[in-house]
């Protein structure tokens, strides 16, 4: 799972109740590209994850800040800040590639099935409104445009 | 997530994305999503299982090449469970001494840790890594910190830095990786929902964060009250177990 019946009421109730701040995305957006194995692929997570030694996220307004993911990370260097206690760490503790997967993207264009992996992959915290995510959202957009990526794999928790 | 990809494909970056709400996502329709059936949290899927997450990995990437959208398709695999025979000695993987007392919670806690010691750091040699450390403090200077926060919720943050409740955060969330760190490095499979069940029910740092969400939400510092409301015990937890203090 998670499909909501298999959850218990107070988690369902939250989820659903959480429905009503995701209308309003309307448009229908829809960019084109290259053939998978012509992508560079980036790699964007809400799952609160940076650096040890980055700020951790938190309560306040810059929460709503992006960390910056070196694609040369190793696995020792990521921790994970996320505020909400309703969601697995266990996974993440074992492999970063189970909410970061950043290994299995690498011997993806190592296979050729991918172009290449972009440089710098980012984390953002999925907690606030998603409006409030728009003004750094927008602005990373012109970050991974010098990087190259023509993709974003985006990975939630 | 679903809104990243609006904003993001809105500015010519094309997305595609794991779902783990498929209705949220069916609400926001991003420009691409698979929508899978794993727990919060992984959404690859499985930990240490590089074939599963490749299989998930290539079909959310296939997505790339649809002609057209908004596409929201469901991975049809379902994440194993670990054999049910592996998962009966987890029900207390670690044998304390003796129950913990009404009068010493905090010494009991200390004791717990102590006994954790071997385990965890079987955990960091095994994995070459720990995601405990935010806070900078040892576990039991963390666990000191919440148990005299107990004792005096208006203790000062051991941080200048960090507010009271920033602290607090990320010496619960230390706590919890240090003990769920020991508990995986037990022999045989683990199931995620197996250790959350033995960390709220059976263990003394699961009575001792019962009680400091009592203490946050009966104090003076509003955000103490709200970090004890949302972000001590989980939902799915919510309810104190029978004999909790």
């Amino acid at each position: 799972m998670v499909r909501l019946a298999d959850l218990s009421e107070p988690e369902r109730n939250y989820l659903l109740g959480r429905t009503k701040d995701l209308t309003g995305f309307d448009g229908r957006p829809w960019v084109a590209g290259p053939a998978l194995n012509k992508r560079r692929v980036a790699i964007i997570t809400t799952s609160g994850i940076h650096r040890e030694g980055d700020r951790p996220f938190g309560d306040g307004a810059a929460d709503v800040d992006y960390r910056v993911i070196p694609g040369d990370v190793s696995a020792g260097q990521l921790v994970m800040s996320h505020i909400s206690v309703n969601f697995d760490r266990t996974g993440f503790q074992q492999d970063i590639n189970v909410v970061f997967p950043i290994e299995r993207l690498k011997e993806l264009a190592a296979e050729g099935v991918i172009g290449e992996v972009a440089d710098y992959h980012y984390s953002f915290m999925g907690a606030p409104p998603p409006r409030s995510l728009e003004p750094r959202a927008r602005q990373l957009a012109g970050m991974l445009k010098k990087d190259r990526v023509d993709a974003v794999l985006l990975t939630p928790v | 997530m679903g809104a990243l990809g609006h904003f993001l494909e809105e500015e010519g970056i094309a997305t595609t994305q794991i779902s783990l709400v498929r209705e949220h996502t069916a609400v926001m329709n991003p420009p691409r999503a698979l929508w899978v059936s794993f727990i919060l949290g992984r959404p690859l899927g499985v930990p240490n299982d590089p074939a599963f997450q490749r299989r998930v990995l290539v079909a959310v990437l296939g997505l790339l090449e649809a002609k057209s959208g908004p596409v929201l398709d469901d991975y049809p695999e379902d994440a194993p469970r670990p054999p049910d025979e592996e998962l009966e000695g987890f029900a207390c993987p670690f044998t304390l001494s003796r129950p913990p007392e009404k009068s010493d919670l905090a010494g009991e806690l200390q004791r717990e840790i102590a006994e954790l010691v071997p385990w965890h750091q079987l955990s960091r040699k095994e994995r070459g890594r720990t995601t405990a450390g935010m806070s900078g403090l040892t576990a039991e200077s963390a666990a000191r910190f919440v148990t005299d926060l107990i004792a005096e919720p208006s203790i000062p943050s051991y941080r200048d830095d960090l507010t009271p409740a920033g602290a607090l955060r990320l010496v619960c969330h230390d706590l919890k990786a240090y003990y769920f760190e020991a508990a995986a490095a037990q022999p045989g499979a683990r199931a995620a929902m197996e250790a959350e069940q033995w960390f709220w029910r059976e263990t003394v740092i699961g009575q001792v964060f019962f009680k400091l969400r009592e203490v946050c939400m009966a104090g003076e510092d509003k955000a103490l009250r709200h970090f004890g409301a949302k972000n001590v015990v989980p939902m799915a937890i919510s309810a104190k177990p029978d004999g909790v203090r």
